[in-house]
């Protein structure tokens, strides 16, 4: 499966992070090719950040073996540091020195060569749309200000790889927007994103997710694979009138799985060798008076991949779970 | 290690402490008022020792003698009582440390040749000031003894006698014996003590809560880097905090100065880096501000203020707190201000001092920057 190392920005097998007897990580092993857009996507407390921190020379593996840019993430990490762009889940810039002082402090410990040390501010300043706010103590920008700002002082050294930790949690939708369509810059010029996200559709933006949970890589894959190969079930999508009764109603039609609301209808998870399982769901729906405008089989959204998977993982780990709990 | 990288890491740190009220109070103004408190405060000088004065014998003799406490500047006559319940109410009540009490025969005791008496109570509650009082007295009682028996020799004879024995005293680097010239010179080591290490204290506790740390952890920037340059600002308000002491000792205590300025600067160069360095220690280790504060308090302030040789005298220890002394920095410090200022020497007598204070700099600068990992905990 590993080929040449020179195409993979990020190769790690079988990471392992421990505190005390809690395992944070499990043996996550994953590879993000050079230029890809990565999405470790996963719900809170899943070992996303801890594994961006050991990636990134900031925890020290308890187990595993694994390179950056090249560079061994247990023997190397002060070289890796020299190669990575890292920002925070956490806004981590000073809050009492303002944007151009936060911008010098770390053009001169990225030591940025003076002949382009004010083009690279200037850049910075423009991409943040900060050009109002130059000499305004960052403590009083908005969020989506902030975390451009954190990301232009990560990159200032123009490095091939950056890892970005729920970048745009906390952040207005329009900001989020247009923060992705920065990183799509990016990836252009050829660098290597790795960003953690749990929302859904940020997980869409990317050429290549890993999906953690409990600290383990339950799927990895394009979107498109996720939601073809990794789907043991199909979903049908149901548009009728009050969807939230009619929630009740389908969950004790055979071959129906789960039922949830998505958007304005439902998604009915359904076992993909049931027959006719839509006319089941259609009469039974008729039966109690329900005006179904749609019943269809639909290529599943991530969301329905990611909670499908969590829940086998839940199913298959129930006893443990009980026991440990 | 960078010069660039230690150069930003210094000027932002200067930032910190420019947009910070608090930590300029910290370190420019508390030390200005710790020195004046103490400065004032803190003498050690016994004088005007209040005293009541029983004069049961009422006569020419007894007055002389009365007079001879009266008039030194180390007695204040307050009042004269008549019986011994107010000489305990004087006592007790505080107004009176020493009690001097004349028999009735005292004039005629002297006058024979006979064993005149006079009884002298001292408050002894306070048995430094005591022993002190006490000597006060004693010297009174011997000068006015010596000078009876030469009348009454001379008288006896007929001719001029002189006492056998002169005495010609002389107190070397502090003539006056006031306390405040060795008092001051200490008092600079341990306000700079403890400021020095509060000040550090606080840094890289503060980026650990913050936030701010991971961020920086995660660029090349080298530990030894970040410590320097956090350092060398503080560095700057501490020489600044030496500056404004030595100028105010000069004119507003006006303590000596006698040996070389240079050298006292050096000094306390050598001794602000290594106080610093060793809160910046504590602040590594603990990565919390408020126990990173006390911690530097407790370490710093007790022993430069007890086991220095500031207040008490090393040698007068037992020998078990004798050997601690000399790990606790300020004893170093405080004998070579005490060196420079008082007694005006050079590296030629302070060389092991001198020595045993970089040494101490450099084995705590050593350790915090082997402390320090650029890793999470």
């Amino acid at each position: 499966m590993l080929s040449d190392p020179e195409s993979y920005a990020v190769v790690v097998r079988d990471l392992e992070k421990r505190f005390g007897s809690f395992v944070a990580v499990n043996r996550i092993s994953l590879q993000v090719k050079a230029g890809e857009i990565f999405g470790f996507l996963g719900p809170n407390g899943a070992g996303k950040s801890t594994t961006i921190r050991m990636l990134c020379g900031l925890l020290t593996p308890t187990a595993g073996t694994g390179t950056v840019a090249g560079f061994d993430i247990r023997q190397q990490a002060e070289r890796i540091k020299a190669h990575i762009g890292y920002m925070s889940q956490k806004f981590s810039l000073y809050d009492d020195l303002t944007v151009e002082e936060n911008i010098d402090f770390y053009s001169g410990i990225y030591r940025i060569p003076d002949g382009k040390k004010a083009a690279r501010k200037e850049w910075v300043i423009q991409m943040a749309g900060l050009v109002q706010h130059r000499t305004s103590r960052t403590a009083v920008l908005s969020g989506g200000w902030k975390q451009r700002l954190a990301l232009g002082c990560a990159i200032l050294h123009e490095p091939p790889i950056i890892f970005l930790d729920e970048p745009t949690s906390g952040v207005d939708p329009i900001s989020r927007r247009s923060f992705w369509d920065l990183i799509y810059t990016l990836a252009g010029e050829g660098v290597t994103v790795f960003v953690t996200t749990h929302y859904m559709e940020e997980a869409e933006y990317c050429d290549r997710l890993g999906l953690v949970y409990r600290g383990e890589l339950i799927a990895a894959g394009s979107p498109d694979e996720l939601k073809t190969h990794f789907m043991q079930d199909d979903i049908v999508e149901v548009l009728c009138e009050q969807p939230q009764e009619a929630l009740s109603v389908l969950g004790t039609v055979a071959g129906v799985k789960e039922v949830a609301l998505f958007g304005k209808g439902l998604h009915v998870v359904v076992e993909r060798q049931a027959a006719d399982v839509i006319g089941a769901i259609q009469s039974r729906l008729a039966e109690r008076n329900f005006a179904v405008s749609r019943a269809e089989r639909i290529v599943p959204s991530l969301e329905d991949v990611f909670v499908s998977l969590i829940e086998a993982r839940d199913r298959q780990e129930q006893p443990q779970a009980e026991v440990a709990g | 290690m960078k010069a660039r990288r230690l150069w930003a890491v210094a000027r932002k740190e200067s930032l910190h402490i420019i947009r910070d009220w608090r930590s300029l109070v910290m370190g420019i103004a508390i030390p200005i008022l710790l020195l004046i408190l103490f400065g004032y405060a803190l003498t050690l000088d016994v004088d005007e020792v209040p005293l009541v004065v029983w004069d049961q014998s009422g006569t020419q003799a007894s007055r002389d003698f009365i007079s001879r406490f009266a008039g030194s500047p180390y007695f204040a006559l307050r009042r004269f009582v008549q019986t011994y319940a107010e000489v305990e109410r004087a006592i007790d009540g505080g107004r009176a440390l020493v009690a001097l009490v004349i028999p009735v025969d005292f004039a005629q005791d002297l006058g024979a040749g006979g064993l005149a008496r006079a009884q002298v109570i001292v408050d002894g509650s306070d048995s430094n000031t005591a022993t002190i009082v006490l000597g006060y007295v004693e010297t009174v009682a011997r000068t006015y003894n010596q000078e009876v028996a030469i009348e009454q020799a001379t008288r006896r004879s007929g001719r001029t006698v002189m006492a056998p024995l002169v005495l010609l005293p002389r107190v070397w680097f502090n003539a006056d014996m006031e306390s405040k010239n060795y008092i001051i010179p200490g008092l600079i080591a341990v306000i700079m003590m403890v400021i020095a290490a509060m000040l550090t204290s606080l840094t890289v506790a503060r980026e650990w809560e913050t936030g701010t740390m991971e961020q920086v952890i995660s660029t090349p920037l080298k530990g030894p880097e970040l410590i320097l340059g956090k350092l060398l600002p503080y560095f700057g308000i501490g020489m600044l905090d030496v500056l404004v002491a030595v100028l105010m000792g000069e004119f507003l205590f006006e303590v000596p100065l006698r040996g070389n300025v240079a050298l006292l600067f050096g000094m306390a160069a050598v001794f602000l880096a290594g106080a610093l360095s060793l809160g910046m220690l504590i602040s590594i280790v603990t990565k919390a501000q408020l126990l990173a504060s006390q911690l530097a308090m407790v370490v710093t302030f007790l022993p430069a203020f007890l086991l220095s040789g500031f207040m008490y005298d090393i040698s007068n220890m037992p020998p078990v707190i004798q050997a601690i002394t000399h790990v606790v920095p300020a004893r170093y410090f405080v004998s070579l201000l005490k060196g420079i200022y008082l007694k005006g020497i050079g590296l030629e007598l302070l060389m092991m001092e001198a020595v045993l204070l970089a040494l101490f700099g450099l084995l705590v600068l050593l350790a915090a920057t082997l402390v320090f990992k650029k890793k999470m905990a």
